[in-house]
């Protein structure tokens, strides 16, 4: 790594740390039906107005059956929405490319995909959405999926929080402000930023510019009918032509971009996400939009021991965290910097792997920003994974497989990591024969099942439809590399689906019918088969009585907890996916050293 | 079964209410905002010619094959390169014989062009396609070796393609995030308003 890269690196864990605290801090107030924010005076009255539409009463608090099932019911609904409006794209206004329905698995696909907070691209941004898909079958998902996330994790955290009581809150009053006073305002400012950088913000039809240059091309000949001529051998006849205009793509981006970041939702307006030069000008754009991927997730952690009267313990789950994103980082941007010793033997000169990279960003900020977007469930991409080096490619793709859960989608990673917290409560609890403890909460066999499930359904998501796939013709079709690389496409696919981070090793043709459908599932497995026994858990912890702690508790912040936090991290990710990762990228990495193609 | 009722009824209402919201006012109101303080950057920042032809973004990269002319990195967005409607990487990983076949031709080509020695390196980002397939930037060491072919074909000095060229290099962010890089586009169109 370069000083400039160590600078960069140290600038971002610096900003990350002092942000954590005063977004911990506004985060307990959104969180709190009768907290106070600055932005009152505008937005209390539009949120008492949107109560009484919707009919709901702030004050009444809902047990976590009737938390789940509003849940529920507002994801289904707001799928049902998105699907409908694809569907019916072509007859919607905002359509200036004239662009036309997206077909029955495709709409499908993209809407789960947003519901789930994974925004897996199976459509190609600029070439499939018009305006008004982008603007609204999106967007709402991208502010409601997060909201959604921080809720869920606000009603754990009081889960613990409470002692000896039945309700979790509102779903409804967390979903509202979450949306009203959290992420609104942060993304108009956002927004506005990010236009002053270069993004654009209109909607205009797409712009037609007048090459300096004009492109020679071979043009295929084509007949009367409109079938391609071929000549005797059977190839399709040429003729020289040129290109001399470029579309340039235009519409509403940067109020898309700003919550795609800061929601950790990772869906690209266009099709090269946040490579594209107009979605991600500089690099100044770079880094704030790699702080914003963290700033909510971060701020949890902080929320986290402020509600429970435990700020050590918030600290200890987010160093945890820092530890395993640092040496993250440190492997793929060494893994990058190295480069590829096959093209390096042709000439090409040692300055890392440059292939699906931008220079604005350079080696550095590239590993960096898959190692961020990959701890968390964003999904954004400045670089193409799929081109990564062997091992370069391999942390993004554990980093999923971990089950995000450093730093973690907006709300997602909280109660991702308070999954492991538990399962390491109680594997200490078990090595020293006491009853494990949660502050001050008991961990009994019911919190253990359900963390449990979580795992598996993760897992068996994962393992089982990559197995599935790599074995089927409709699995194999759609590859664009071969060899253990055409696994780790496969396997990446389903890790990305599965842990609703959206990212992919992109060149896998995933706009099929069965990648449509099987992604889809693998999504509703990762997001709704996960929610549903972590709100279990919150309904069972939060009727327990709260036990102050004794000599004999096991504490849960300092060294000690945290190398048993990272234990576990390590020990269920590695156990699960050690076997796979070994015929996918582990073995790619010695064949291309020794220059083995496919 | 009144309350499953009353809860989907507030489902769907949410839903219309929330997408009124995040999905028209804020839109509009990022919109508004962005027009009214900045409407080059929010427009593309488009470049237009004396006669108001847009000819490119400034962010947008395009492809030059002449000599002329510095050339861009190589391109997987569309069939030709640079189609900035189809935006994307070529995808192809470490140990695709594809990728080594296209990078041994391009360094060829690159070499051949720019008069290198074999025993030359050629730089990394010339031979390598970008994420975007539109990436506006190509490396110093890439501008440097470009320069002197472009700087004897138009007949100028050395110094005064360098002089072009560092007018025409953006900086890394605060001297440090990323990395600094040529833009292709406004040096070549810089190249030809200098040569009228």
């Amino acid at each position: 790594m370069t000083p400039s890269a160590w600078m960069e690196f140290a600038l971002f864990l610096g900003l990350l740390t002092v942000l954590t605290k005063p977004v911990g801090l506004y985060l307990g107030q959104v969180l709190d039906p009768r907290g106070r924010t600055w932005l009152d005076p505008v937005l209390k009255p539009l949120e008492r107005l949107t109560y009484r539409v919707l009919g709901v009463r702030p004050d009444q608090e809902q047990d976590w059956k009737q938390y789940t099932l509003a849940l529920l019911l507002f994801s289904l609904v707001g799928c049902l929405f998105t699907y409908i409006l694809l569907r019916c794209q072509a007859w919607l206004p905002l359509n200036p490319q004239a662009l036309g329905a997206l077909s029955e698995h495709l709409a499908f696909n993209t809407a789960v995909s947003f519901t789930t907070n994974t925004n897996w691209q199976s459509y190609g941004g600029e070439g499939t959405l018009s305006y008004w898909s982008q603007m609204v079958a999106l967007v709402l998902h991208n502010f409601a999926s997060a909201a959604t996330g921080i809720a869920i994790a606000g009603a754990l955290v009081r889960s613990v929080a409470r002692s000896a009581a039945k309700t979790l809150g509102n779903f409804w009053v967390d979903l509202i402000r979450c949306t009203y006073f959290l992420l609104l305002p942060f993304s108009v400012v956002f927004a506005v930023f990010l236009v002053s950088q270069g993004m654009i913000q209109n909607f205009q039809p797409y712009t037609k510019a007048k090459l300096m240059e004009p492109i020679p091309i071979q043009v295929p000949v084509v007949n009367e009918q409109g079938e391609a001529v071929l000549d005797a051998a059977g190839k399709a006849v040429t003729r020289p032509g040129t290109v001399d205009e470029q579309v340039i793509v235009q519409g509403p981006m940067a109020s898309q971009v700003a919550i795609k970041m800061l929601g950790t939702n990772g869906g690209g307006y266009a099709n090269a996400n946040a490579a594209h030069p107009f979605e991600n000008p500089n690099p100044l754009s770079n880094f704030v939009q790699m702080l914003s991927i963290f700033a909510l997730g971060s701020g949890l952690t902080y929320y986290l021991g402020r509600e429970t009267g435990n700020q050590a313990h918030g600290w200890s789950v987010w160093g945890t965290m820092m530890i395993l994103f640092v040496a993250g980082v440190l492997a793929c941007a060494w893994a990058e910097a190295r480069g590829n010793p096959i093209h390096q033997a042709l000439g090409v000169a040692a300055e890392g792997n440059w292939e699906g990279k931008e220079v604005r960003f350079g080696i550095f900020s590239s590993a960096l920003f898959a190692t961020i977007t990959t701890a968390a469930s964003c999904g954004a991409v400045n670089s193409m994974h799929d081109s990564f080096t062997a091992l370069g490619g391999l942390v993004p793709l554990f980093n999923i497989q971990l089950g995000e859960v450093v730093i973690g989608g907006v709300g997602a990673g909280l109660y991702g990591i308070l999954v492991f917290v538990v399962l390491a409560v109680f594997i200490a609890g078990l090595m020293v024969g006491r009853t494990p403890e949660y502050l001050g909460k008991k961990i009994q066999a019911y919190e253990v099942k359900m963390a449990m499930l979580v795992v598996l359904v993760t897992t068996l998501s994962i393992l089982g439809f990559t197995a599935w796939a790599a074995i089927s013709p409709w699995g194999l079709a759609g590859l664009n590399n071969a060899g253990p690389h055409g696994l780790t496409e496969i396997l990446y696919a389903f890790s990305s689906a599965t842990g609703n981070n959206g990212s992919a090793f992109a060149g896998l043709s995933a706009n099929t019918p069965a990648y449509n459908l099987t992604l889809a599932v693998a999504m509703l497995a990762g997001r709704f088969l996960m929610i549903v026994p972590i709100m279990a858990l919150a309904g069972s912890l939060v009727q327990k009585k709260s036990s102050p702690p004794s000599a004999g508790t096991f504490p849960v912040s300092g060294g000690t907890f945290v190398l048993l936090l990272l234990g576990t991290v390590l020990l269920v990710g590695a156990l699960n996916f050690l076997p796979v990762l070994a015929l996918g990228p582990v073995v790619e990495h010695f064949l291309n050293l020794q220059g083995q193609l496919f | 079964m009144n309350s499953l009722l009353g809860s989907l009824r507030t489902a769907v209402v949410a839903t219309l209410v929330l997408a009124a919201v995040t999905g028209g006012l804020y839109p509009v109101l990022v919109w508004a905002i962005a027009q009214g303080v900045f409407p080059q950057q929010a427009n593309g920042s488009l470049i237009r010619d004396a006669d108001g032809v847009v000819r490119g973004s400034r962010l947008i990269g395009q492809g030059f094959t002449s000599e002329r002319y510095f050339h861009p990195r190589p391109s997987a967005a569309g069939a030709n390169g640079y189609d900035a409607s189809s935006s994307g990487g070529s995808n192809l990983g470490p140990t695709s014989q594809k990728l080594r076949d296209l990078i041994q031709e391009r360094v060829a080509a690159y070499r051949a062009e720019n008069g290198m020695p074999e025993t030359n390196s050629v730089p990394a980002d010339a031979v390598t396609a970008s994420a975007s397939g539109l990436d506006p930037h190509i490396s110093l060491a890439n501008a440097r070796i470009q320069a002197a072919r472009v700087a004897r074909v138009r007949g100028l000095t050395p110094s005064q393609v360098e002089t072009l060229m560092a007018a025409h290099t953006e900086s890394a962010g605060f001297g440090f995030l990323g990395q600094p890089g040529v833009n292709v586009l406004t040096l070549n169109l810089a190249l030809d308003q200098g040569a009228r």
